[in-house]
């Protein structure tokens, strides 16, 4: 603590604390334009509105920059620094339009008013910059910029996007977007992150401009979470007209205040006119026909509009008919990553006690589902041990087969803050090193200290050839093998046989840099993993995410600080989706159906019995339903006939069922073969709880009401369910997440009122007013012994190679605009048209040996299928690699792409297949 | 000056992933180095919002933003040989690139970035900071291979700057432009410009064309210098505690305007661990100021010894020299004289040239880190001194040239320097004269000194027809004293009572015949011209100031109001001092302003 005198005041400051922050804790408030008191924005003491007078010098100094020293002498209330500071104001001011009329309600304006500051006698310059409305989502008016800086800071140090600077100096100094690039055109991903951060106006979100300024104050702000991915961004609804008029980053544990476009810009969805409203019965006589998947007018002409009683009698009817005649093995349920912890549990007890069957499935099938076979069989636990916060004590940090700035761009604002601190901080001591491992090249590889681009499909020969070097050179954690790990020697003479210089040419990684690499990672004080779906939608998934493991294991890299394995969850509540059961071979907290003990333990909490036969998979499922086996489905929020491989098979499969319930916000391409489409709720529409990758459980409340008839999903699941004869009345979320918390010791220490009033906790929790733990298995792994298994992942080759009629390798992903099958986002209008059609992307190189330009129209096709779409040129694209992503109906990816599934994730290789590619004749 | 932001020292960043791996199947795996490379399409601009009416249903065909072209790669490989891609050459590099390619073209500053590692905006707001980088579209026709520079500082102003000025730009020589430029260090040549690097004293558009296509003379070799001091410093005869008990005795303060004691400034940096560093500011910038150009073009061995005799004494793991772009000239002799010493083995420690590039504020030592470091100019916040974090945040010594100059001077005799001074004042220094005299140029002359006695005793008095009515204690930031002053003593601190300050020893001499208020706006526009633009006080004060002191009838009220809180508030400096001109006449001159 610093004792000094403030104002006549003794009082004290906490180490690191500066004038400014010590002023403001002690209830003096002190003006300020640059300083932004929000985490990860660094005073920069510019602006010169906080100065204050310091005893014995010679100037005033700026109060948010300045550290007081014991005994200093502080007067924030001089006369002259009272003048000093209403002179910038005054000098801003000359040159803003009139009244800081671009927001009249931000900083600059209030703090003005606050000092009476409302006209200036200086006379404006000549030339005041015109405005910019390039971008869809943002409004860029810099006549009424101060050159505070903190959209650079925003753009720089915070969200590490680099498209915002400072150009030219003096008077001439002006914010920049690259080389003085209108907005829309520049790099900007388009995080509002200097939106957010600006004073002034300057830089407005479009939404909530008239004109040229902002329209009215800010609206009250509903405390949520995105929905949009698995980081679990804390959010702010402003809500006006119920209306989201404006979303803003709240300080959540996983988002520190950030957002990403989708998070920020994309929720305009819900009031989208194809948005259902009313509950739609296929017309007696409407065929299916996959075709209407191609045609959404088509489809929807096949239906028509019923009340909620007759939607939901037919619904459940057609279920419980099904069950009662064919029995409950020839229903299915698909639940659903994007709703709420409660729903999913709610789904899966449905499926279960009502239908009588465990096939239910969602779509962490579809995505790590081999990282959790893996998890499961070597520590125990199939979450992530570390929350990527973890980057900022870790002094590694290896990302693989994962592009997190498109598809978790707020978890890699944290990787690049790790990896920026090291480049750029003169004291080496701090930051980490980061280490990219992909065969396509992200926006993370400029942050990297290695790039490692390796042959698609390759990460065992790469990642034991890593491993091989580690025990070589004994660089592997022995008192931690030997405490707490089994397995070590099988592994050690399975590995005898992958010295780098024997998988280099697999692998298409010069040996030199495997070693470099291996030694980085076991060198490492503490390491951190992080992987994607590169690793986990791959035929041999499982034994990708084994090596990982291995590595994380065999260095010690478990259990401490900056350390741990971290697979990105894809989806907002995969992690708790699947931790509340919807898994077809486990109960909630990932109980296995074939253990007497928890299903008795269920039985006795849930009144009934259980099927102890694990279900199908969501692949399995499909398949099932093209062979008949399967006859009714009831499809919560997800959307098969788009996510899943070969979508030719999946939706004639979905079209054979005798009866589909879909429940959902549109008429999605599943939907469009469904025989009952229940018209649900959008997450902000929706009180609940999700846990997010970081295994962090988080209160999302309702901003705005659904639209028209649309309900509730919890509402809908208790009325299905009454209907097949249970006897449901929760009534409220809090009543479901009660009994979920009794069924899921995971969630001990963890209420609906303990979450509605810290908004986030993370799992497990040791006690109720103790922090969760971040870091887990300090001590123990929660094995049956206690001890880590390491399993050793052998070589196996795709699926489908490369052949001289399907050359290319065709991968398949997000891109930053578009969540998943584009349900949501393709009906936001910032997203769609930041993105607005599909694309290939391909090396320049390949680009040019097919004699095509870049939007020139390309026929991609497989064994599968075909679809046509424009060419994107993309130099972070191996050659011999395309690249398509699946959210687009009218060139589906997934009608090309491979069923063939991973043996014990039963997960599809999604990233590989073959293909050709060939220039359109127009 | 001033003050403490928090800075990011550099270390190279280590290289990406490489090599071309062995293929196995058709995909090949794109090296490293390749990462984010080339777009084969031609031109590099930014491709149409995706926003806008017309192109809304097309997809994005290439990344956002912009991409070079192989062609732009070429360039920049081509320009930069040699150089390793670090960040704190960016600015060495975008000399290397606009010296070879006439100008920074846009794309190759996109490759640029690309070659370091960092995001194009990162170098453009660098390229753009300094005046003499050019920054030009992709399709924009290159400049004229000549570029002269017209100085418009006070004292060539006074001799006919603007006029020269007018006539050339009126009919530039063929293959030139005319550009006007701040005070280039040849206030006692004046008017001066430069053509090229290739400086023209008492410039005529005569001379200035005859200029044209002469290579720049390589300054006179120095006479041969035995580096004695040094000598002993390596053999183990002069010990670090004999060398600061020698300045403190000498009282040796720094020559470059803040007059910090010497010693106090070595005892900071040696009391912090090291690795530490010795920086040169050869980036005198001060309008009327030329005396480092002086000892560099004549006393060079002199000034690179005292260098080293202050690196030895800090045991600075390199010395850095930061030399002024307006210097170019002096570039060579420089470079044979830093090579020699490798040679015969006098430097301990690798001794590293650096380039300004056309910006006064890097004269002020935190501006000039952050430049050595490849950014903008922009000064930091102090504390923390450079002393205890400096460049690459190591601590460092910085001084200026003139200080390094009497360094043997002084560690061979100490007293005799501080015996030198005049009314109180100790040792010497270099006052560099000009304006309205006979013999204008840098004297040796003591502290303590007056302007008359510079006037009279040392530039053979006043210029014919010229009465001696006002002076520049320090060049533009000193403020302006009348000739009834002109018997004040000229040192360190001795005109606070007057609000003036001798800093640099730029005494630059008006007469009845000169325009005070000219002179006043002449001094706001530079400071106007040359702000970084960081803080609010001096980007906007100075803009404002020269708009009032435009006006027909100054608004006196507003400009004190205005100069206090430019003197209070801003960052560094040249925020503080930029109004003393105008404060001056105010107060001195009452009824000499408009």
């Amino acid at each position: 603590m610093t004792r000094f005198t403030l104002d006549g005041m003794e009082i004290e400051a906490a180490p690191h604390e500066t004038i400014w922050e010590a002023a403001r804790r002690h209830g003096t408030a002190i003006p300020h334009l640059c300083h932004r008191p929000a985490p990860g924005y660094r005073p920069d003491g510019n602006c010169r509105a906080c100065l204050v007078e310091i005893g014995g010098e010679r100037v005033l100094a700026a109060s948010c920059i300045r550290r007081p020293a014991p005994g200093m002498v502080v007067r924030s209330a001089t006369d002259r620094a009272e003048r000093a500071r209403r002179m910038v104001f005054e000098l801003l001011l000359a040159d803003m339009p009139a009244g800081a009329a671009r927001d009249a309600h931000g900083p600059f304006a209030e703090w003005a008013a606050r000092l009476g500051v409302t006209a200036s006698r200086f006379a404006p310059e000549a030339a005041r910059p015109a405005p910019d409305r390039s971008h869809p989502a943002m409004v860029v008016n810099l006549d009424a910029c101060i050159a505070c800086g903190l959209c650079e800071r925003a753009c720089r140090e915070v969200q590490h996007n680099d498209v915002i600077g400072l150009a030219r100096r003096g008077m001439a100094v002006t914010v920049s977007f690259d080389l003085l690039d209108p907005m829309g055109a520049s790099s900007c991903v388009g995080c509002g992150e200097c939106v957010q951060a600006c004073p002034t106006g300057a830089l407005l979100p479009a939404s909530v401009v008239a004109g040229d300024r902002r329209a009215a104050a800010p609206a009250a702000e509903v405390a949520s979470i995105c929905p949009y991915c698995g980081v679990g961004c804390q959010v702010g609804f402003r809500v006006r007209d119920n209306a989201i008029e404006e979303v803003v980053g709240r300080p959540g544990p996983a988002n520190q205040g950030r957002l990403c476009v989708k998070g920020r810009f994309g929720f305009d969805y819900l009031r989208h006119p194809d948005r259902l409203t009313r509950p739609l019965l296929r017309l007696a006589g409407a065929a299916k026909d996959p075709a209407d998947c191609h045609d959404p007018a088509r489809a929807r002409a096949k239906f028509r509009e019923a009340t909620w009683e007759e939607a939901l009698e037919r619904a459940a009817g057609g279920l419980a008919r099904i069950r009662d005649r064919a029995g409950p093995r020839a229903l299915a349920g698909f639940g659903s990553a994007k709703g709420s912890n409660e729903e999913a549990y709610l789904f899966q007890k449905l499926v279960r006690t009502g239908f009588g069957t465990n096939n239910v499935d969602h779509c962490t099938r579809l995505c790590h589902a081999a990282s959790v076979a893996a998890l499961l069989e070597g520590i125990g636990s199939g979450a992530v041990t570390a929350p990527f916060t973890a980057a900022r004590d870790a002094d590694l940090i290896l990302v693989i087969g994962a592009r997190p700035t498109e598809n978790h761009p707020v978890a890699a604002t944290f990787l690049k803050d790790a990896a920026s601190c090291r480049r750029h901080a003169s004291d080496v001591t701090r930051g980490a090193r980061l280490v990219t491992m992909d065969p396509r090249g992200s926006a993370l590889d400029r942050f990297a200290t290695e790039v490692v681009r390796f042959a698609p499909g390759e990460d065992v020969a790469l990642l034991n050839a890593m491993l091989h070097v580690i025990i070589e050179e004994g660089l592997h954690d022995r008192q931690f093998v030997a405490a707490r790990v089994d397995g070590f020697e099988d592994l050690c003479a399975h590995l005898a046989a992958y010295a780098p210089e024997a998988m280099a040419a697999r692998c298409g990684v010069p040996a030199v840099q495997i070693r470099r690499v291996a030694r980085l990672y076991a060198g490492a004080r503490a390491a951190l993993i992080l992987w994607g779906m590169g690793i986990s939608q791959s035929v041999h998934g499982t034994d990708n995410a084994r090596a990982l493991i291995a590595l994380a294991l065999l260095c010690g890299h478990v259990g401490r600080p900056g350390t741990g394995l971290h697979p990105l969850r894809g989806q907002n509540n995969v992690q708790g989706a699947s931790d509340a059961g919807l898994i077809p071979m486990m109960f909630p907290d990932y109980q296995r159906t074939t253990d007497p003990a928890a299903r008795a333990f269920l039985e006795a909490l849930w009144g009934t019995t259980l099927d102890a036969e694990p279900g199908l998979t969501v692949v399995e499922i499909l398949h099932a339903a093209g062979r008949g086996d399967i006859q009714g489905m009831y499809v919560m929020g997800e959307n098969p006939a788009m996510s899943d491989p070969d979508l030719a098979h999946a939706r004639a499969a979905l079209a054979r069922l005798d009866h589909l319930v879909v429940q959902d916000l549109f008429l999605t391409e599943t939907a469009a073969l469904a025989d009952v489409v229940l018209p649900a709720s959008a997450w902000p529409e929706k009180t609940g709880t999700v846990t997010n990758t970081n295994r962090q459980v988080q209160m999302g409340r309702a901003a705005v009401a659904p639209p028209g008839e649309a309900r509730q999903d919890l509402a809908i699941i208790e009325d299905i369910a009454r209907r097949l004869g249970l006897d449901w009345r929760y009534g409220h979320p809090r009543a479901v997440f009660a009994e979920m918390a009794r069924a899921m010791p995971s969630l001990a220490n963890i209420t609906w009122e303990r979450l509605e009033r810290e908004g986030s906790v993370t799992t497990p929790c040791p006690a109720p007013d103790a922090p969760g733990e971040e870091i887990e298995f300090a001590e123990r792994f929660p094995t049956a012994t206690g001890r880590a298994r390491l399993v050793p992942a052998g070589l196996s080759d795709p699926a489908e190679m490369p052949d001289r009629d399907f050359p290319f390798v065709l991968t398949t992903g997000r891109e930053l605009e578009h969540w998943h099958t584009g349900a949501m986002t393709r009906r936001a209008a910032v997203l769609d048209a930041l993105q607005p059609a599909p694309t290939v992307s391909l090396a320049p190189a390949e680009l040019r040996r097919l004699g095509a330009a870049p939007g020139e129209r390309l026929r991609v096709a497989t064994r599968r299928g075909a679809v046509e779409l424009a060419a994107r040129e993309d130099p972070a694209l191996p050659e011999g690699m395309a690249f398509i992503p699946f959210a687009y109906r009218e060139a589906a990816a997934n009608l090309l792409t491979d069923p063939t599934l991973d043996p014990f994730g039963r997960i599809p290789g999604f990233k590989y297949c073959a293909a050709r590619l060939e220039r359109v004749a127009v | 000056m001033a003050p403490a932001r928090s800075h990011d020292g550099q270390n190279p960043p280590p290289p990406a992933g490489e090599g071309e791996g062995a293929q196995r199947r058709r995909v090949r795996v794109a090296s490293g180095a390749e990462v984010g490379a080339v777009s084969g399409h031609p031109h590099s601009g930014p491709p149409a919002p995706a926003g806008e009416e017309g192109s809304r249903r097309l997809p994005r065909t290439r990344p956002a933003g912009r991409t070079a072209t192989p062609a732009d790669h070429a360039a920049v490989v081509a320009a930069l040989a040699g150089l390793p891609p670090r960040r704190d050459l960016l600015i060495e590099m975008l000399h290397a690139l606009q010296d070879a390619e006439r100008g920074l073209r846009e794309g190759q500053l996109v490759a640029l970035a690309e070659h370091l590692r960092l995001a194009p905006v990162e170098v453009f707001e660098v390229a753009s900071f300094y005046a003499h980088f050019e920054v030009l579209a992709d399709g924009a026709p290159a400049p004229p291979p000549v570029t002269i520079r017209v100085c418009e500082g006070l004292p060539c102003a006074m001799e006919g700057g603007a006029a020269l000025l007018d006539r050339l730009r009126a009919a530039p020589p063929p293959g030139a432009r005319v550009l006007p430029a701040p005070c280039m260090g040849a206030c006692h040549e004046a008017p001066a410009c430069a053509v090229g690097h290739r400086p023209v004293p008492h410039a005529t558009p005569e001379s200035v064309a005859r200029a044209i296509g002469v290579p720049a003379p390589l300054a006179p070799a120095a006479a041969p210098h035995a580096y004695p001091l040094l000598r002993q410093v390596l053999a183990g005869a002069l010990a670090a505690e004999a060398m600061l008990a020698a300045l403190e005795a000498a009282g040796l303060r720094g020559m470059g305007g803040a007059g910090f004691p010497a010693a106090r400034k070595w005892r900071l940096v040696m009391a912090q661990p090291g690795p530490r560093h010795l920086v040169v500011n050869a980036d005198e910038g001060e309008p009327g100021t030329f005396k480092d150009r002086i000892c560099l073009e004549r006393h060079l061995p002199q000034v690179l010894e005292g260098m080293l005799l202050a690196a030895e004494a800090v045991a600075a793991e390199a010395c850095w020299i930061y030399l002024r772009d307006e210097y170019s000239h002096l570039s060579g002799r420089l470079r044979q004289a830093v090579a020699a010493l490798r040679d015969c083995n006098l430097a301990r420690m690798p001794i590293h040239l650096r380039r300004g590039a056309g910006a006064y504020i890097c004269g002020e030592e935190t501006a000039l880190l952050e430049s050595l470091e490849g950014r903008r100019g922009y000064p930091r916040h102090k504390p923390p001194f450079p002393g205890e974090r400096g460049l690459f945040g190591r601590p460092t010594l910085i001084h200026n040239v003139e200080t390094l100059y009497w360094l043997p001077e002084i560690l061979a005799d100490p007293a005799g320097f501080a015996a030198a001074g005049r009314r109180g004042g100790r040792g010497q220094r270099l006052w560099s004269v000009s304006g309205r005299v006979r013999d204008p140029g840098v004297k040796r002359a003591p502290a303590g000194v007056t302007a008359r006695e510079l006037v009279e005793e040392f530039a053979g008095g006043m210029a014919p027809g010229h009465g001696f009515a006002a002076y520049l204690p320090g060049g533009a930031s000193g403020g302006i004293l009348p000739a009834a002053m002109a018997d004040l003593a000229l040192d360190f601190g001795s005109l606070d009572a007057q609000g003036c300050f001798t800093g640099s020893g730029a005494v630059v001499v008006l007469s009845d015949r000169d325009d005070l208020a000219a002179a006043a706006r002449n001094l706001v526009r530079f400071f106007r011209d040359e702000s970084c633009g960081q803080c609010t006080p001096c980007r906007v004060g100075t803009a404002k100031a020269a708009r009032l002191l435009d006006a027909p009838c100054w608004d006196r009220a507003l400009l004190e109001e205005l100069a206090q809180a430019m003197a209070d508030g801003s960052i560094c400096g040249l925020g503080q001092a930029a109004m003393n001109p105008v404060r001056s006449l105010l107060r001195f001159f009452p009824d000499g302003v408009p």
